[in-house]
């Protein structure tokens, strides 16, 4: 238990860092720590991430670095994929579309320092 | 706003929200790269940005998940409350480091969380 609420800080410190919800440390915690079920997992999740999101939205709003229009927007648009997400993740086994999501964050993580590297130069 | 952009905010949007929905995550580790390599967003930026939008969305896929009865509310505060504590000193750090640093940190993240899915 104590492992867990240790994982869960260390996912709000990468939440505030890097603009994330701390869902890739939060569900992995969920599973190993506390042995929920993978879908129960995912959806205690995104449950935590509400209050992390709503204070780090805030501290960086405070801060001048939250384009409030383009995140709503962006926030609202994406409200039916997230439905459509959690009904498909209920239906279906996931391994196919964890290896397909790796591979798509390899691809943006070598785009990412290919731009850093862009910029050094 | 220019239409061009308004439609990559939506693809953008759309994307995140799936993974959101799949994943159990907020859809910052989309989110966050794509407002910095399609609409230029410094990186201080996209993150503020990219935590105001999974606000929205993870109270929709969190309410899509309460109706199948997946939430646990117990667990949930045990990691999400020394998660508040975390994100108010990640958020203060992030004021405080280079830019470049917090992408290659980025960076990283990406990497990691892709083993991870690939390891199982």
């Amino acid at each position: 238990m104590i492992a867990a609420a240790i994982i869960g800080l260390v996912a709000g410190i990468a939440a505030g860092l890097l603009g994330i919800g701390g869902g890739a440390l939060f569900v992995p915690a969920l599973v190993l720590l506390l042995d929920l079920p993978q879908v129960d997992a995912e959806a205690t999740s995104l449950l935590a991430i509400i209050p992390v999101a709503l204070v780090g939205a805030a501290q960086q709003h405070r801060y001048g670095n939250v384009r409030l229009r383009d995140g709503l927007l962006v926030g609202a648009l994406a409200v039916p994929a997230a439905a459509l997400g959690v009904v498909v993740v209920n239906a279906v086994p996931e391994r196919a579309i964890e290896v397909a999501f790796a591979g798509l964050l390899l691809f943006v993580a070598a785009q990412l320092v290919q731009g850093a590297r862009a910029v050094n130069e | 706003m220019p239409r061009r952009r308004t439609l990559a905010l939506a693809a953008i949007g759309s994307v995140a929200g799936l993974f959101s929905g799949l994943f159990g995550v907020g859809g910052g580790i989309v989110m966050v790269p794509l407002l910095v390599l399609w609409l230029s967003y410094g990186e201080r930026e996209a993150a503020g940005t990219s935590l105001a939008a999974i606000v929205v969305i993870a109270t929709a896929a969190a309410l899509t998940h309460g109706a199948y009865g997946n939430v646990r509310l117990t667990e949930g505060l045990l990691v999400g409350l020394p998660a508040v504590g975390g994100v108010l000193a990640g958020t203060w750090l992030q004021q405080r480091i280079e830019p470049r640093t917090v992408r290659l940190l980025f960076a990283g993240l990406l990497v990691l969380t892709a083993g991870e899915l690939i390891l199982g």
